[in-house]
């Protein structure tokens, strides 16, 4: 089971409400990703952060547990104050927190989250902090008290996959016991399964379901890489080699087969 | 496809909402020889109207990368109906352009679309020799067209007339008051009875430069919006329009900055536009972003979610509407019977 803040979950991917092309497909495709926690984008559209009641109800419908987020906020207290206004909204203190450096990238910040994170858990929030793959990060916001780390695998909407396998799998042996979601970045299901396969907890996930041809189908192609991920992690995958490696004898092997 | 109901001979017909929707609907009956009347609750004006909002493009191959294929059935059997009762209406097609950080999001909508050919720079300028030099590739989607909503929703409302029909501005009532056979095209303002409907805020601007001119629509890929840059007579733009899940009116000042940065980025010279007006309007939606025709227990007809394609389907609508009422037809993908 997964567990974030003392909730468990039996999914492992949480997944994203923006941009699909009707609410009835983002719920169709929810549905279909089996995903338990939903992340809702609070700011970046609707003026004074107040998205419409008739979408909301859309969302409750699924029954999920809501993961607000701070997407588009630029600076700690524009963050700070939007997760002051999630909490109130949907009376949580779940937080995603992301504070955005760059327009470009959207680039995590990742001073300014430390900062943001350290002001809102000191205020009794429960942070999800979206963050770079360095390790100095990861463990400063650790200090801070925030029991998930969120790592990114490439910059949002890229779809590029994980692009530093090798920090994203210290990050996972040097944090055993924080919960590791690799956030942002994945463009395919095999992205998910490798992440998966590093031991992370979880993904999460939006692009690149909400942007397929077919939301509702990828949705379920996501949960199957998440799934083939985690059970082959807990299977214990085998090391790689430098060289080929028989798995039958080739001791009695007939010359004609050994040369081939 | 079709069940025979039973057809309601020479009943009158009763529309409620003189927006694109009832417009249509009133048109195309008074033209086959009924009895219409169409009320509004606004004056001539149509400023309560969604329509009034509207950026009226007539574009059911782009439509395609974010809706059903019944948009794009209904939209082209749209196109028809608005060439054959406005034979003015322009169909100098759409010119789909990227900014070159928005690459992925071009390929992905060449792909998830047809009807367009694809165009090299000199292709770009040769089509709007204002971009010369300013897109290295473009999309053309040649068949597509659009219209004025605030030029030809009179022009409508002026047909029905000549058809026989009658309006009644300032009219706010009650599909129970009426007798005959109602049609509620509403919108948003129908929610009393359709409780799924929901309001997807769209906003614009509108613009005014004699310093650039387009022949056609503009689109530019956007991460989250279809933006258009959309001429219009007397040197005018209009922006637009995002498409945002809230209920409130105005624009944001973020929705402000993508929607004049859109333009900036299609022609600097729009940096000199003078700003002529801010808006934005609700569209009726429901879950799917699809519309629905239905009839109710009371033999009401309700078209209503006509979302982001009010012009774009709103005359297949009418036809749909006019052969259930005059020949029981019913057409399964979009109509409900209760």
């Amino acid at each position: 089971m997964l567990t974030f803040y003392d909730k468990t979950f039996s999914s492992r991917l949480l997944i994203g409400s923006a941009l699909y092309p009707s609410p009835a497909i983002m719920q169709g495709a929810i549905r279909a990703s089996g995903a338990q926690i939903v992340t809702v984008s609070l700011r970046r559209e609707a003026a004074g952060g107040k998205t419409g009641d008739a979408f909301w109800k859309l969302i409750r419908e699924l029954d999920v547990t809501v993961l607000p987020n701070t997407a588009g906020c630029r600076s700690v207290r524009d963050a700070v104050t939007t997760a002051k206004l999630a909490r109130e909204l949907f009376g949580t203190s779940w937080i995603k927190l992301e504070v955005i450096a760059d327009n470009d990238t959207l680039q995590p910040d990742v001073v300014g989250l430390i900062e943001a994170a350290t002001i809102l858990i000191n205020d009794g929030f429960e942070v999800f902090p979206y963050c770079t793959e360095d390790l100095s990060v990861a463990m400063r916001l650790v200090e801070a008290g925030c029991k998930v780390v969120m790592p990114w695998a490439a910059p949002i909407g890229s779809a590029r996959g994980i692009i530093n396998r090798d920090s994203l799998k210290l990050l996972r042996d040097r944090l055993p016991d924080v919960t590791l979601v690799v956030d942002a970045g994945l463009g395919a299901p095999s992205h998910a399964a490798e992440a998966m396969e590093l031991g992370y907890d979880a993904v999460l996930l939006n692009t690149a379901i909400a942007k397929a041809a077919d939301p509702v189908a990828m949705a379920g192609a996501f949960r199957q890489g998440v799934e083939a991920g985690r059970t082959a992690y807990e299977a214990g995958l085998m090391e790689a080699r430098d060289f080929a490696s028989p798995s039958t004898p080739v001791i009695g092997t007939p010359f004609w087969h050994a040369v081939s | 496809m079709y069940q025979d109901k039973s057809p309601r001979g020479d009943s009158p017909i009763s529309i409620i909402g003189a927006g694109i929707a009832g417009a249509w609907q009133a048109l195309l009956f008074a033209q086959a020889g009924r009895d219409v009347t169409l009320h509004e609750r606004s004056d001539a004006t149509m400023t309560l109207s969604t329509s009034h909002w509207a950026g009226g493009m007539l574009a059911p191959w782009c439509e395609a990368e974010a809706s059903e294929p019944v948009i794009s059935r209904l939209g082209l059997r749209a196109l028809d109906l608005w060439r054959r009762e406005l034979p003015e209406t322009p169909f100098n097609g759409s010119l789909v352009l990227a900014h070159p950080r928005d690459r992925a999001d071009y390929e992905r909508f060449a792909r998830l679309t047809s009807g367009h050919q694809r165009l090299d720079a000199r292709g770009v300028a040769a089509l709007e020799p204002s971009l010369a030099g300013r897109f290295r590739e473009g999309l053309f989607f040649a068949a597509e067209g659009h219209v004025e909503p605030r030029r030809v929703l009179p022009k409508l409302h002026e047909k029905i007339i000549a058809a026989g029909g009658a309006i009644r501005f300032d009219s706010d009532v009650r599909a129970d008051e009426l007798d005959g056979v109602v049609i509620d095209c509403r919108g948003l303002a129908a929610r009393d009875g359709e409780r799924e409907l929901r309001g997807v805020k769209g906003e614009l601007i509108l613009v005014e430069t004699s310093e650039i001119s387009l022949s056609r629509p503009v689109r530019l890929m956007h991460p989250r919006w279809p933006l258009y840059v959309i001429p219009r007579e007397d040197h005018l733009f209009m922006l637009g329009a995002t498409s945002i899940e809230a209920e409130d009116t105005g624009v944001s000042v973020r929705s402000a900055l993508e929607l004049l940065g859109a333009a900036y980025a299609v022609h600097p010279a729009f940096a000199e536009a003078r700003i002529v007006e801010f808006g934005s309007g609700l569209r009726p939606a429901f879950p799917d972003n699809l519309p629905r025709i239905t009839i109710d227990a009371e033999e009401r007809i309700h078209v209503n979610g006509l979302y982001r394609h009010g012009f774009l389907i709103a005359p297949a609508l009418a036809e749909l509407t006019l052969n259930y009422v005059a020949r029981g037809q019913i057409d399964n993908e979009v109509m409900r019977c209760a």
